[in-house]
């Protein structure tokens, strides 16, 4: 039992129910700050206490584990809410500087704290019908936060984002439904001793693809992946690099979590037949679209596309390995993705639009922008010391190891395809001549306080290559957490013995 | 009686299909909620129909007998409340829609470049 696993779910939920009390700006801003900052400080404390002493739990209502819900810290879960706090501690400090007033000032920090409160709570929960609660509170508030503003092609596609989203939560509730009437139980780590115990192959099977579509929609997995570039190119772009950075990366974490501790019962199905292939046509479709597109929000979010690919690809495969590689892609992208998309809208702040062909030349009019810029988009390429090489070698280095050498084989092609959309957007926004506005002066309060969040961000992007050493070690302690099963689910469930109480 | 609710469920699911497969935005919301609602029904039933006493111990603090399982309520419950806020959410989002698009139907909402 330690309180401090609850730390990253009840702080935002508090600092939320704040925040919703007031309007006034000052206010909103500086307990946001004040929130996110200790957030970062306890996650990193909590993820510290797991390195030391395991997995960390917390029976909430001081309920025995697989009786009441209960909250599982594990290495993965801990960096995984330590770099989302990281994160929205650039995005909230980037929002002071990039958010038109009407936006900042009708409950976009409120609903920023909820969706924190859904995305840890996914993050933290050992408890599968709890995740669809912080599943849905973490919609909710993306909900709010893409529609923000009420422009009319914002208004458009989040009624899409929102109906899409409300139509797979219910095949949520279905395959929860599913595990509940055939296991009878809804707790995690009880839930994996009773399918170890019983032998339900096919049906089990079945759960495992109704939760792959459903984690699927929210990763973006093609062919499921169709509401995303729209959703995030019309959404306000501070919320957007949140949206991309970490929201997209909760699906990943879920199917991460599932396809390692429940549905491995046929891995020669879901994992082999299934999911590989649909990771490989993820990665070639959504770099496929990004090549093609001219817009720089767009390119970016097709590429988030490309790049669920590879963490899919790890999952597939599923030796300690390539489940260390994702854990590393995940936390990578994390910070590399939200990254990009600060750059994005800071370029947006600059010149009015996002659009490359009327745009050009920030290199000459704005130099620290697209120096820090092309340092994030090469560490998205995986260019050394930034820390995208890392990731990417470890998982292509399992997929070399379990002899799948075409995946191998595309995910290099993909890295090239990434480079050429990096480049892309380099050559049209920031190389040649001057074009468009300029809204915004190179020497302007705004313009410097959004170059030190990049600048921030780029800089822990470099300190994760550099020490890879001490990362690539924490992943693969991860890795091993993950794939034994049993270690999970005797820090959940302690002394119990599910069948003592017959079933 | 089983049979019964399954029949329900499966009207129900139907309804909600061929509303999502409509042309007005109106139609499709409640389509995908009504998709829930048909959800919540199926999970009602994971617990199986039977005639057993509220899982609430007696004064002497023993069973009164074999009792329901009231885990599938508490989901469906909890399910229903958070149905009901989006619900709301979508159509405040679909009027919104309608007065900046002023069109209800979904084909002439597909994406523009660059506008």
């Amino acid at each position: 039992m330690n309180n401090l696993v609850a730390a990253p779910i009840v702080l935002p939920l508090a600092t939320g129910a704040l925040l919703i009390l007031t309007r006034r700006l000052p206010v909103q801003r500086s307990l946001s700050l004040l929130s996110v900052g200790l957030g970062l400080i306890l996650s990193l404390r909590l993820a510290g206490q797991v390195w030391t002493e395991g997995v960390q739990t917390l029976g909430l209502g001081n309920w025995p584990a697989p009786f009441g819900i209960v909250l599982v810290a594990d290495l993965t879960s801990a960096a995984f809410v330590a770099a989302t706090y990281a994160a929205a501690v650039a995005v909230v400090l980037f929002s002071f500087y990039s958010l038109e007033r009407a936006q900042e000032e009708h409950f976009y920090y409120p609903a920023f704290q909820y969706l924190l409160v859904g995305v840890n709570g996914s993050f933290l929960t050992g408890d599968i019908f709890n995740l669809f609660v912080f599943f849905e509170l973490m919609l909710m508030s993306s909900y709010v936060l893409a529609a923000l503003g009420g422009r009319r092609a914002q208004l458009r596609e989040t009624l899409k984002y929102v109906l899409i989203n409300n139509v797979v939560s219910g095949f949520f509730l279905l395959g929860i439904g599913g595990l509940f009437r055939t296991y009878g139980t809804l707790n995690m780590a009880d839930l994996a001793v009773r399918i170890q115990m019983s032998d339900s192959g096919g049906w089990l099977s079945v759960i495992a693809v109704v939760f792959l579509v459903v984690f699927g929609l929210k990763a973006a997995m093609v062919p499921l992946h169709v509401w995303l570039p729209e959703t995030y190119t019309a959404a306000p772009t501070a919320v957007v690099a949140f949206f991309a950075g970490v929201l997209s990366k909760v699906g990943v974490y879920a199917l991460l979590r599932t396809y390692t501790l429940l549905f491995v019962a046929d891995v020669g199905f879901t994992h082999q037949q299934l999911l590989l292939p649909l990771a490989l046509v993820t990665m070639v479709v959504g770099i496929m679209g990004a090549v093609a597109q001219v817009d720089f929000k767009r390119i970016l979010s097709y590429d988030i596309v490309s790049q669920i690919g590879y963490m899919l690809l790890g999952i597939a495969i599923l030796t300690p390995m390539s489940i260390a590689g994702t854990v590393v892609f995940v936390l990578h992208q994390m910070v590399v993705k939200t990254v990009l998309f600060l750059c994005a809208g800071a370029a947006e702040r600059v010149t009015g639009t996002t659009h490359l062909q009327r745009t050009g030349g920030l290199l000459t009019t704005h130099a620290p922008l697209a120096v820090l810029y092309l340092m994030a988009g090469l560490a998205l390429v995986g260019v050394p010391p930034m820390s995208g090489f890392f990731g990417k070698l470890a998982l292509l280095r399992a997929a070399l190891e379990a002899e799948r050498f075409l995946s191998g084989t595309i995910a290099l092609v993909v890295s090239l395809g990434t480079l050429y959309a990096v480049i892309k957007i380099f050559r049209l926004g920031f190389w040649g001549e001057v074009l468009g506005d300029r809204r915004l002066n190179k020497d302007s309060r705004e313009f410097r306080g959004m170059m030190a969040v990049i600048g921030g961000l780029v800089a822990l992007s470099a300190v994760m290559g550099l020490g890879a050493q001490f990362v690539f070690e924490y992943a693969a302690a991860a890795a091993g957490q993950l794939l034994d099963g049993q270690a999970y689910i005797r820090a959940v469930l302690g002394t119990f013995d599910p069948a003592s109480y017959g079933l | 009686m089983e049979l019964l609710v399954a029949i329900t469920v499966g009207v129900v699911v139907a309804s909600s299909v061929y509303l999502l497969l409509a042309r007005e935005t109106l139609r499709v919301i409640v389509g995908s909620v009504l998709l829930g609602y048909g959800i919540n029904l199926a999970l009602f039933i994971s617990g199986g129909i039977a005639t057993m006493a509220p899982p609430i111990l007696l004064d002497d603090g023993s069973l009164p007998g074999p009792v329901m399982d009231p885990i599938p309520q508490a989901l469906i419950l909890t399910a229903i409340v958070i149905g009901l806020g989006v619900f709301a959410l979508l159509l405040a989002l679909g009027y919104r829609t309608y007065e900046e698009h002023g069109t209800t139907d979904v084909s002439s909402l597909a994406g523009v470049e660059h506008e």
